[in-house]
Parts: C-alpha cells; structure tokens; sequence
C-alpha cells in the first residue's frame, strides 16, 4: 500500500512541510497577482504556481510519491492526455472564427469588404 | 494469491435464503444486474422502436390520419389522429435519446458486459458490487425521468438528441427532464466503467493474462475507459443548460438573440458552439462504446463457430486501443459546417480518416477468420456474418461526412441517418441479436429455437435494408433531416417514394421481430435443455453451469492458454478450453 | 470456494500492487478532472469569446467584487483540512483511533467553517447586491464552478461524518480495511482541495 510501512513520523513530517509550502505559495499568488504582467503573462505564472501546489498536494498529501502500482499511472497518464485535448482544442477553435462570432456579436452585420 | 479473502463486506457466505427484494430486485451479484440492465434495456429498444414507426407515418403519409391509434395520443399531441410538428420532433428527439442511452449501451455493457464479462476471467463477480446495483438503479431512475417528461404540460424533449442550444434552452419543460435524466444516466455509466477497469485489472484469473482475453473482454475494457473519460464533459454541459434554462444564465446564449421578432432576456455572451463541444466531445467516443463491445460479441461468436482462432487477434486489440484513443480527438466532424474554420477542419478531417484504419483492421481480420474455417450456420452466427457487410457500408458511406467538402453537400440530410443507423441498426442491433442467441443457453440453461431464429434473422435482415438503403438517395437529393413534411419542398416530394419504402420496411421490420419475441418468452419454458457447453466453446464462460450459480465457478478456474484454442493440431476435439490442464 | 469472496479488497493484488478501492477511487479521480476540466473549458472559451464592451462584456475585477482575502482565507482552511485529512489515515496506521476520529472531525468542522464563509460572506452579499448567475457569464461561472465544488465539499463531508460515527465499527473488525477507505476518502479529498487551488487564482485574481 504505497510505501505505507515507511516511518509514518518521516511522512508526518512531510505532511507539515507541504503544508507550509502550500500556505507561503498562496500567499505568493495573490502577491504576484498584484504585479502586471504583458499579454498572457499573469495568467502563465497564476497557472504555474497552481500547478506547482497541486503536484505537491498529489504527491505527498495523494502519497504519489510513494505510488508503485503501474496502473494507477496508467490511469493518470490517459486522464492527462485526454484533458489537454478537452482544454485546448474548443479554445484554438474559437480563434478561427470570424470577428462577429468571436466576441458574441451574432446580429452585427458584417461591412461589404471588411477584412477579417 | 495472497491471503487475506476473508471479505468482511460481503456476507453472504453466512447469510440464509435472501429476500425476494435482495435476490431479484436489489442484487448485488452481477448475474441477475447483468438480466435486469437486459431486460430494461430491451424493453426501451421496443419502445424507441415504437416511436420511430409513429414517426414513419407521419413521413410516409404526411397529414394523414393515423389508423387504429392515432386518437390515442391527446389533442395535445395528434389532434385528430394528424401528428403535429412539435410532436413529431419529440418522438425523433426521444427516439434518439432512448435507443442510444436507454437501449443499447445498457444492453451492451450494462447488461452483455455485466453477465458475461466475469465469467470469462474467471471472477467470483465484479469488483465493486454495491455499486453494479447502484449503476443498475441509476439508470432505471434515468429512464424513469426520460419517460415521464413525454407527460409534462409541452411535452418531451423535442430538440434532437444533440439538444444544440439555443433552441434546447428555450425549449418546452420536457428538455429539463431530459437534461435530469442525461445526469442520472451519465451518474449510472461513470459507476459501471470504473466497476469493469478495476475488475478486469483486478480480477482476472490465474494466469489470464491480458493477451489471454478474450476479445469481448478487451472491447468491455476500451470502452469504460471511453465511458469514464468522455461522459463526465457531457455532465458539465448539462449543468450549463440546465443553470441557463433555469438560471437564466447565457453561457450558451449569445447577446442580442431575437425569436419570433421577440429580443430575449439574457445577459450574453455565450457560445451556442460551446455546447456543440462539450455535446460532442462525448458524443463521438459514444458512438464508438456503441459499436466496440458488438464487435466484442461478434469476434466471440465468429471464432465459436468457425472452429479456429481468431486471425490477428493482437492487430486487433491494438486496433481497439488505438481506435479507443482515436475517438476523443475527432468529435467536431460533427460541426464542420458551423464556421470552425479550415485549419481546425482540416485537423478533424485528417484525424477522422486516421481512425478508419483500425477500424478496418478489425473487420478485416474478422473476414480473414473465416477464411477455411469450418463454419456452423447456427443463428448467432448468421446475425455475427451479417454484422460484417453491414458495418462495413456503415463506416463506408462514413467517409464522405468525414471530409469537409464532401459533408458541406451530405451534413443534415438523410444520408447521415442511413450512414449511423447502418452501423448502429444492422451493426450493433444484429450483434446483439448474435449475442442474445449465443448466449441465452449459458443465462437459462435452455437454447432458443432455431427454427424461429432463423426466420427472425432472415426477414430483419431483408427489411432493415429496405429501410435503410434509400435514405443514402434521399439524402443525396437533399431531403433534410429532423423534418416533418419532407413534401412540402419540391426536391422532398420528388424521392416521396423512397421515404414510402422505408416505412413500410420499418413496419414489416417490426412485424418479423414477433417470431423473436415469441422464441424468448416461449423459450424460457420449453426451450431444450443444455449442458453448461452447448457450443461446445472453450472461453471461461462456458466452464461454469448453466445459468451459473452465486459465486460463479465451482472451483476457482486457472488458465492454461489462450482464448480460441480451436482445432489444435494433436488434441482429440476440436476446442481446447482455456480452463483445462491437459484434454481430459 | 464457492462462495462469492471478493480479493484484492483489503490487500493489494500481488501483481498490479494496489487493493481494488484505490485503483477504482483513483479512475474515479480521473472522471471528476475531465467534469471539472470541462468546465474550466468554457470559461477559457467564454472569456476569450467575451465582447469587449457592454453588458457582456466581461467584468474587471473590482466590478466582480470578489475579495482576494476571503478566497485566500477558505483557501489556507481547505489546505489545513487536506492535511488534518491524511493525519487521520497517518494516525490510524499507527493504530490510534480516537486521534484519527479527531481529525476526521477537525476535516469536517474546517470543511464547514468553507461552506459558511462562501454561504455567509459571499452568495448571499452576491444576490443581494444582484451580482446572480444570470447577471453576467462571469457570475454564472463562478456560481457554476464554486457551486459545483461546494456540492463535492458536501459529499466528502457526508462520507467522513459516517466513517466518523457508524463506518467506524468496522475497525474493530477489521482494521486495515477501514485505514484503506479512510485512505480513498483522504484522495476524494485531496482532490477537492486540488480542484479549489486552480479555482482561487481563476475566479479571484485573474
């Protein structure tokens, strides 16, 4: 059962470590939200450090760490792949769309000759 | 194995006689689950049959009087006996709704994975069983709820099965129940799909390792992962309309929407192709948990009565992954005429004509099985053969909706209808069929008859040709689907006759299904008895009684060698079961 | 052996090395990321898709009026909820059950001191202030998204109250069993927590 038979105080003491971390990295989002960065830039770095916090919860809260069975790797691996295509693949097409659509303007009349 | 079998949950080692409510009604052993998603199931494939042949009148003699029922279904509804448009759309909503969500995925994996799937790897019963019975209730709640919005002031459903919005949104309160029930179904399938991973990981027998499974094992596994991963998008977006037709929120409605000249309350902002994603981003992967364990059924029954092994069994459980993983990442084939855009199209297009290849690949290597095999024209087997031709025009006339330029002409009309119903009706449905026949013995204890098997077979397969065939011509003329009165436009009149055909193909379709029907209940009486192998078949399945008792198997089986050891040179019979140390 | 025994249930399968309740919590896992990965979805797509100006526009964040400290503070208490979480399936491995009950219920009591601060300092100020769902797509999510997480805190707290109170006899008969369902609660868990990590920085800061 996933390292289970380990000192369970060494893994208390990890408990307590990812707690802190996490505190301090949430004070840190919010602080770093308050600095403007170019185009995309807040949302990159608001992401990253989410998912630098989630990977410690998975790992050491979610014992992942210590995981061995192959196949709840598998399950994680399939599940990733999958959401990246649910994530990605509605925005690029939004994109694509011309200019009325794109920003919900469904009864604009479109200009004769207006470039897209 | 390890120790450790002393199950704390699972008493019923010690338990008396159960109750009539514990035994039949609120089981946990897989067997009778298996019987009651059967039965469900089948009785929801005859009721969304029935209102497709409602349906079919009104098509075939638009504005007429239906005879003998036509004043049974309200002023509401068909005043007069005449069908009314809204009416009409519901049927064909819920048809949608019911032969897909309500019929055949249950009977597939609710009920065919449920029964069978254990005994072939040679389990006790699956690993979750508390939660097999919630799935199984979960979904009768599910149809309960689909079924009642037919009596709710305005109907059912009436906005296709694909319930785009906005149209979905604004419509009549049957499409809350419909949006209720997808939540109830969608809650049944995410039960039942993590049940059969982990009990097919878990529970397999000794030395059944996963190239020893048979393929029907394999299909049921592809397609929980299909079931688990695709379903929960499609929940999402249910909530979404539901807040939107409840909440009044517009994450699907646009700013500025006008219906019938009357501008509508909502904040905007939203995509109606928000929902078309979501819709579809399950919607595609479930067409293929439509057709994934009926080719399971067919590759069981092709090699039983074949007498030889399957060719290219591993190409063919490759294919099945590859094709698994295929279906999450083509569904907005669906939506190249909503404007995408050609890269995004373009994208979808080519992934759509990767996909195809693993799909001939195992109708491919199922042909080449028969290929000097010495085949029994037994019933299962004639519906099994008869899947191969049909799916394979199914996934041909597929081809040109795949590509964009060819589907800008096809989208909408009734050659996307003939294209699913031939891989849905004479593909999934006859493999079902094949399945019920093949085993119906091991379920009983008593075969069908074959006689009246045989005369089932022959006049649906005649008849679901007649219906449809046509609709490729109809559709190529430019008959839209989803329409009431296909008359009322010139180029609808002028192919009248084909859509006459189809009807009267539909109801003789539904008569030749009598003989099955008599054949089922009849059966069950005075059907002949059978040993626990009248197939004489050498999966795990057939090593346990018939019908097995709880817990399955007599003596834990172990496994000596691959699934379809059949005619093996230097053994005295022609099938080698999986279960045998050496031919006793 | 007749008998429907179940294995794998409490010791892990020789060879995949994992008892069949894990596996299956962590698929279960694996569906809740794509329902919530479809939701965040539409939020990338609507706020991408947004016009740039009038009523569907959307909002700046003083217009959402959502306090940074608020979402901050039920973040840290879902943090400290994760972790009094796995202490109770630490404690309960060092056979200690009346600790481990202690931290289930500390799980429990932070978990409603979340729901009380999002029902009290948040939703109903929104509604009065007519900041609804239907107000803008911005509020429709957040009510969406938050509400849909709150339903999940709900049910996660309804299963550990009953591993509290009735599901803890089964430690007397068998105790390792009982460590394993607290160890897939403590995932189930883990998992809200996670979701919430990404929902704080989207909905409040962003």
């Amino acid at each position: 059962m996933g390292g289970a038979h380990a000192d369970i105080s060494k893994h208390v003491k990890a408990y307590i470590g990812v707690f802190v971390a996490l505190a301090v990295l949430t004070v840190v989002t919010v602080a770093v939200s308050r600095v403007h960065f170019s185009g995309a830039g807040n949302i990159v770095v608001a992401l990253v450090i989410a998912a630098f916090k989630a990977s410690l919860v998975a790992a050491i809260f979610m014992h992942l760490k210590w995981e061995k069975a192959p196949s709840i790797w598998w399950a994680l691996a399939i599940c990733a792949i999958f959401f990246v295509f649910l994530i990605f693949i509605p925005v690029l097409a939004v994109g694509e769309l011309p200019p009325q659509a794109q920003h919900g303007m469904w009864d604009v009349v479109p200009q004769v000759g207006a470039a897209h | 194995m390890s120790g450790g079998h002393h199950d704390h949950h699972h008493d019923h080692a010690h338990h008396p006689e159960l109750s009539f409510w514990r035994k039949y009604l609120f089981s946990v052993d897989h067997k009778t689950i298996g019987i009651q998603y059967a039965l469900t199931a089948l009785v929801f494939l005859f009721l969304g049959f029935c209102l497709m042949m409602m349906m079919r009148w009104q098509l075939a003699y638009p504005g007429k009087v239906m005879p003998v029922i036509g004043n049974l279904f309200g002023e509401g509804n068909m005043p007069g006996g005449v069908m009314l448009p809204e009416f009409y759309n519901a049927l064909g909503a819920m048809h949608g709704t019911i032969m897909v969500f309500l019929g055949v995925v249950p009977m597939l994996v609710g009920g065919f994975g449920n029964y069978v799937m254990p005994l072939q790897i040679g389990a006790p019963d699956m690993s979750f069983p508390k939660i097999n019975m919630a799935s199984y209730w979960a979904f009768f709640v599910g149809g309960v709820v689909m079924l009642i919005s037919f009596f709710v002031p305005g109907g059912a459903a009436n906005s296709g099965w694909t319930s785009y919005a906005p149209l979905s949104v604004l419509a009549t309160r049957g499409q809350t129940f419909w949006l209720l029930g997808m939540v109830f179904l969608i809650t049944s399938s995410l039960l039942g799909s993590v049940n059969f991973i982990v009990t097919i990981i878990q529970l397999r027998a000794k030395g059944l390792d996963f190239f020893r499974l048979p393929f029907f094992v394999w299909a049921q596994f592809v397609t929980a992962f299909l079931l688990l991963l695709a379903f929960p998008p499609l929940e999402g977006a249910a909530v979404l309309q539901l807040m939107d037709r409840l909440a009044g929120t517009s994450f699907f409605m646009p700013e500025g929407l006008v219906v019938s000249g009357v501008p509508q309350a909502y904040a905007g902002g939203g995509s109606p192709l928000l929902w078309q994603h979501l819709f579809w981003f399950l919607a595609h992967p479930e067409v293929y948990v439509l057709i994934l364990p009926a080719m399971g059924i067919v590759a069981e029954v092709i090699a039983n009565n074949t007498r030889k092994p399957l060719w290219g069994y591993r190409p063919m459980v490759y294919s099945l992954i590859f094709l698994g993983f295929m279906s999450f990442i083509v569904w907005a084939h669906h939506m190249f005429m909503t404007g995408m855009g050609t890269k995004i199209s373009a994208f979808f297009a080519t992934t759509t004509m990767i996909i195809s290849i693993p799909s001939v690949i195992i109708l491919t290597a199922l042909v080449i099985s028969l290929y000097r095999g010495c085949i029994r024209f037994n019933v299962p087997m004639l519906f099994a053969l008869a899947f191969l031709p049909m799916f394979a025009i199914g996934g041909l006339t597929g081809l040109p909706l795949g590509l964009p330029a060819s589907d800008i002409h096809l989208h909408d009309t009734y050659y996307v209808i003939g294209h699913f119903h031939y891989v849905v009706a004479p593909g999934t449905i006859f493999a079902i069929f094949a399945g019920i026949y093949h085993w119906y013995p091991k379920v009983t204890g008593r075969t069908l008859n074959s006689a009246l098997g045989k005369i089932h077979f022959f006049l649906s397969f005649v008849f679901i040709n007649v219906v449809f065939m046509p609709m490729f011509f109809q559709g190529m003329a430019g008959v839209s689907r989803r329409l009431y009165d296909q008359t009322m436009y010139a180029h609808g009149d002028a192919v009248q006759s084909l859509t006459r055909m189809s009807s009267w193909g539909a109801w003789m379709l539904g008569l030749s299904q009598l003989p099955f029907i008599l054949n089922f209940f009849m059966s069950l009486a005075a059907g002949r008895k059978v040993n626990q192998n009248p197939w004489e078949a050498t999966t795990l399945e057939w090593a346990a009684p018939s019908p097995p008792p709880h817990g399955n198997f007599a003596t834990v089986p172990v496994v000596y060698r691959g699934p379809y050891e059949y005619s093996v040179p230097g053994t005295q019979k022609d099938f080698f079961p999986q279960h045998l140390a050496t031919e006793a | 052996m007749s008998v429907a025994v179940l294995p794998y249930t409490v010791k892990p399968h020789p060879v995949t090395g994992v008892y069949s309740g894990k596996l299956g919590t962590w698929l279960f896992l694996a569906s809740e990321v794509m329902l919530f990965g479809a939701l965040f979805s539409a939020y990338v797509l609507l706020r991408v898709g947004a016009p740039a100006s009038g009523p569907a526009a959307w909002p700046s964040h003083d217009a959402t009026e959502l306090s940074w400290k608020i979402g901050g503070f039920n973040t840290l208490v879902l943090i400290i909820s994760s972790v009094t979480m796995v202490m109770a399936w630490a404690s309960l491995k060092l056979n200690n059950l009346s600790k481990a009950r202690m931290y289930l219920g500390l799980t429990v009591g932070l978990a409603l001191v979340f729901i009380m601060v999002k029902l009290l300092l948040e939703y109903i100020p929104k509604f009065q202030a007519h900041h609804t769902p239907s107000h803008s797509n911005f509020f429709g999510l957040y009510f969406t998204l938050t509400g849909l997480h709150a339903l999940h805190i709900l049910g996660g707290v309804f299963v550990i109250t009953y591993f509290i109170f009735p599901g803890s006899s089964l430690w007397k008969k068998d105790p390792e069993y009982y460590t394993n369902r607290i160890e897939c609660t403590g995932l189930y868990w883990h998992f809200v927590d996670l979701v919430w990590i990404f929902l704080f920085p989207v909905l409040y800061l962003l």
